[in-house]
């Protein structure tokens, strides 16, 4: 082959670096495709070789089995319900669970940093021994070694309140809505608009006067006052209390949280907080030491300069993460199952087992775990975008 | 030169998983229907009844769905093993001793089954499969046979592709409360909680039975047999309920038996037997058969110590059950003429299995009950050996 030599030297087709690219990626596709479709075919074939039906028309049967923790649940409502108490069953958890673990998390990675030595070691105890050791294990540990160990439901610890705490679970007194609740709460949403109002108000007013107004306190005070006026005005109260009481076997009235609930919520706390709190060590150490200097330099306390200084800068390494971490918590909480809490994989390997329809069921819970851990991350997403370093 | 070669290359491998991936997306079925000892074959799964005429005016009808016949048996004998999927953590039906074996009524079964196969009760591996996984674990072929404590149920029969073997247990389910509650009746627990485990029969009776009684309970479900039971003997539950025979197995492994009483109530009928995978109509009759064979040989009065003494009777059927005239039953399940025999020397008859796991000598004590022979007043009954 004669190569031409010229100023613009023509690339030939079979060694044009774009056409390469092109082309592998083209091929890429067609393998994924191929794969994918076989897989499918495969699939296929074997159920109608089993004689098996796919479809989600089962979810609408009645289920035929209680639900002993969350929304009330009747055997009789569908499969969908069920599935559906066991969505808000794993909410439950990971809401709370991630607001806790942040600060169990943030408390110790501080701690670590600590200049007090008994504590910067407790912090590194704690750290290196829940980090280590396997999550099922502790969930089993907070399950059986400790909740299960509270006394029996005729011998409850008994707070004032009163609160009840025994193996059944922690009773605490409740109020439940009467007739005119409805009324008080569209009062009470009257008084959020007002104290929006009014913080608008003072914010506009001080940036008039260039004077402080405490606008916080006056927009709580507003939606305070607008709930204590509308419920004396209404015929009759909007809440009674629900105080719970033994009868017979167990406490009825009063909100409850299940022991279940509670082993789950501590385990993915602890386990969770652990690891954030490396994470949090480790944003704050990123933080230069001339900041820290002119911080103190210029005569802020160090609780000060950590507030104000160390830990924005600290937050833009904290974040993507934290992300992470929160989406392990989401994930992990799908170990309930072992120890009798009803979320969501518990609830639909129970309705997998009654009815058999295992490719549905998975389908349904890969799902419902896809959109949670989406949504938290595009969150995450959106706030790490306004926090982050910026740089050229 | 070497782009070039790259490019060739590439070529080749595209071509090649374009050639590969178009062979695969074709399942060939075979399907011998026996017609004067000629055999049809058969290259697509057909969902319609067809004729297929061959050379003679003999025309077969091909079943409405092909599905392979003979494949499991044969599969078995290739492997050399039968894999069997049982509990694991049940005493008495099928529990993983010490030592590494599986000991039980349901785990000798399995041995029966694998001696009616290859001759020798070793061959045979066993799964412990939790109540959640065992339907799959059938499904999808990772184990030939379930003999794991299963209750047969119309639903399991009908939408999971599996068939029911003989009832080699007929049970009930009860409940296990706490002896100092003073409770005994189900009406007494209202407003009680109640440990079940998941994926069983269990937790559909127990709401059933408990809304027929209107009373009204909080149940708290567990994967896990162990975390089940633990969490009853702790106190979180008032009660746990499950098949009577398990109750019992479980609480004579309890810290203090006696301070648990089992109610005496049958909340439901609990057959329990052995399940095969749908299509396999060989298959399913080896492991029906080798349940009835091990109860007719109880009927008959054979057992381990005394098959010997047999060869020389002159009871028709006995001689066609052990092979000892030449009817050949065994052959035309695929087994050998004396697989009875061999079953019943390995591992005994009905009585022996049940006494070995369940029997007055074991901590679970049970009686028989309605699993006496039909001529005893009880609900074994094995078809003729004919």
């Amino acid at each position: 082959m004669a190569s031409v030599v010229s100023l613009h030297p023509r690339v030939p087709l079979w060694r044009d670096v774009r056409v390469l690219s092109a082309l592998g990626q083209a091929i890429f596709v067609v393998v994924i495709i191929i794969v994918g479709a076989f897989l499918y075919g495969n699939v296929r074939a074997a159920l109608q070789r089993q004689g098996l039906v796919t479809g989600f028309d089962f979810m609408r049967a009645p289920a035929g089995f209680n639900i002993g923790d969350g929304p009330a649940f009747e055997p009789s409502e569908s499969y969908a319900r069920a599935f559906t108490i066991g969505v808000i069953n794993t909410l439950r958890v990971i809401g709370l669970g991630i607001v806790l673990a942040t600060l169990l998390g943030l408390v110790a990675g501080v701690a670590r940093l600590s200049s007090n030595w008994l504590v910067a070691k407790i912090a590194a105890v704690y750290v290196q021994i829940i980090r280590n050791t396997p999550l099922l294990l502790q969930l089993f540990f907070w399950f059986f070694a400790v909740i299960l160990k509270l006394p029996n439901v005729r011998n409850s610890i008994t707070l004032p309140g009163p609160i009840y705490t025994n193996v059944r679970g922690i009773y605490v007194p409740w109020a439940t809505p009467t007739e005119t609740f409805g009324a008080w709460r569209n009062a009470l949403i009257v008084g959020v608009i007002v104290a929006g109002l009014v913080w608008l108000g003072i914010a506009r007013w001080e940036r008039r006067t260039g004077r402080v107004g405490f606008a916080p306190l006056y927009a709580l005070a507003a939606f305070a006052l607008m709930a204590v006026v509308s419920w004396f005005v209404l015929p009759s109260a909007p809440l009674t209390p629900d105080v719970p009481t033994l009868r017979g076997l167990n406490y009825r009235g009063g909100a409850r949280m299940s022991p279940e609930y509670a082993a789950l919520l501590f385990g993915l706390v602890f386990y969770t907080g652990a690891f954030i709190a490396e994470i949090v060590r480790a944003g704050i150490q990123a933080v230069s030491k001339g900041q820290v200097e002119a911080a103190r330099a210029l005569g802020l306390r160090p609780l000060l300069v950590l507030r104000l200084v160390v830990f924005p800068q600290a937050l833009r390494v904290i974040i993507p993460p934290l992300t992470s971490q929160y989406l392990n918590l989401a994930k992990n909480s799908s170990l309930a199952v072992a120890i009798g809490y009803p979320d969501l994989f518990s609830i639909g390997g129970t309705i997998f087992n009654q009815t058999g329809h295992a490719l549905e069921i998975i389908s349904l819970i890969m799902l419902s775990y896809l959109t949670m851990s989406l949504t938290t991350s595009l969150l995450l997403n959106i706030y790490n975008r306004r926090v982050r370093l910026v740089e050229r | 030169m070497n782009r070039k070669l790259y490019l060739v290359l590439a070529g080749l491998g595209v071509v090649s998983v374009l050639l590969a991936a178009c062979r695969g997306a074709a399942t060939p079925t075979q399907a011998p229907a026996g017609g004067e000892a000629q055999t049809v074959e058969v290259t697509r799964i057909v969902e319609v009844t067809r004729e297929v005429p061959i050379q003679a005016t003999v025309v077969v009808q091909v079943p409405a769905k092909v599905v392979p016949t003979g494949g499991r048996l044969d599969t078995i004998k290739q492997r050399g093993t039968l894999i069997c999927g049982v509990n694991g953590g049940l005493p008495g039906f099928s529990f993983l001793e010490t030592d590494g074996s599986f000991s039980g009524f349901d785990a000798d079964f399995c041995r029966a089954v694998a001696v009616a196969v290859f001759g020798d009760p070793a061959a045979v591996e066993f799964r412990a499969l939790s109540a959640q996984e065992r339907f799959t674990a059938l499904q999808t072929g990772e184990i030939d046979v379930l003999i794991r404590n299963t209750t047969w149920t119309y639903l399991r029969d009908v939408e999971l592709g599996t068939t029911f073997g003989p009832t080699t247990f007929y049970d009930g389910q009860g409940m296990l409360v706490h002896a100092d509650l003073g409770v005994a009746t189900l009406e007494e627990l209202e407003g009680g909680t109640i440990c079940v485990q998941t994926g069983t029969t269990t937790e559909l009776n127990l709401t059933d039975q408990m809304a027929v009684r209107g009373v009204s309970y909080e149940p708290v479900v567990f994967e896990d047999i162990d975390a089940t039971y633990a969490a009853y003997e702790e106190n979180r539950c008032d009660a746990v309920t499950s098949d009577r025979s398990q109750l019992v197995g479980r609480r004579s492994a309890m810290a203090d038996p006696s301070a648990h009483v089992l109610l005496d109530v049958v909340m439901s009928k609990e057959p329990l037997g052995p399940l095969t995978l749908q299509g396999d109509s060989q298959w399913s009759d080896v492991v029906a058969w080798t349940v009835f064979g091990v109860i007719a040989a109880e009927e008959k009065g054979i057992n381990s110590g005394n098959v010997d003494t047999f060869a020389g009777t002159t009871d028709p059927e006995i001689k066609r059950m052990l092979g000892l005239d030449d009817s050949g039953l065994g052959a035309k399940l695929g087994l050998e003429n004396d697989w009875l025999v061999k079953v019943i020397q390995e591992v005994g008859n009905y009585g022996e299995i049940y006494d070995r796991g369940l029997g007055p000598d074991t901590p679970l004590n049970i009686e028989r009950g309605p699993n006496k022979l039909w001529t005893q007043g009880g609900l074994l009954y094995s078809p003729p050996f004919r």
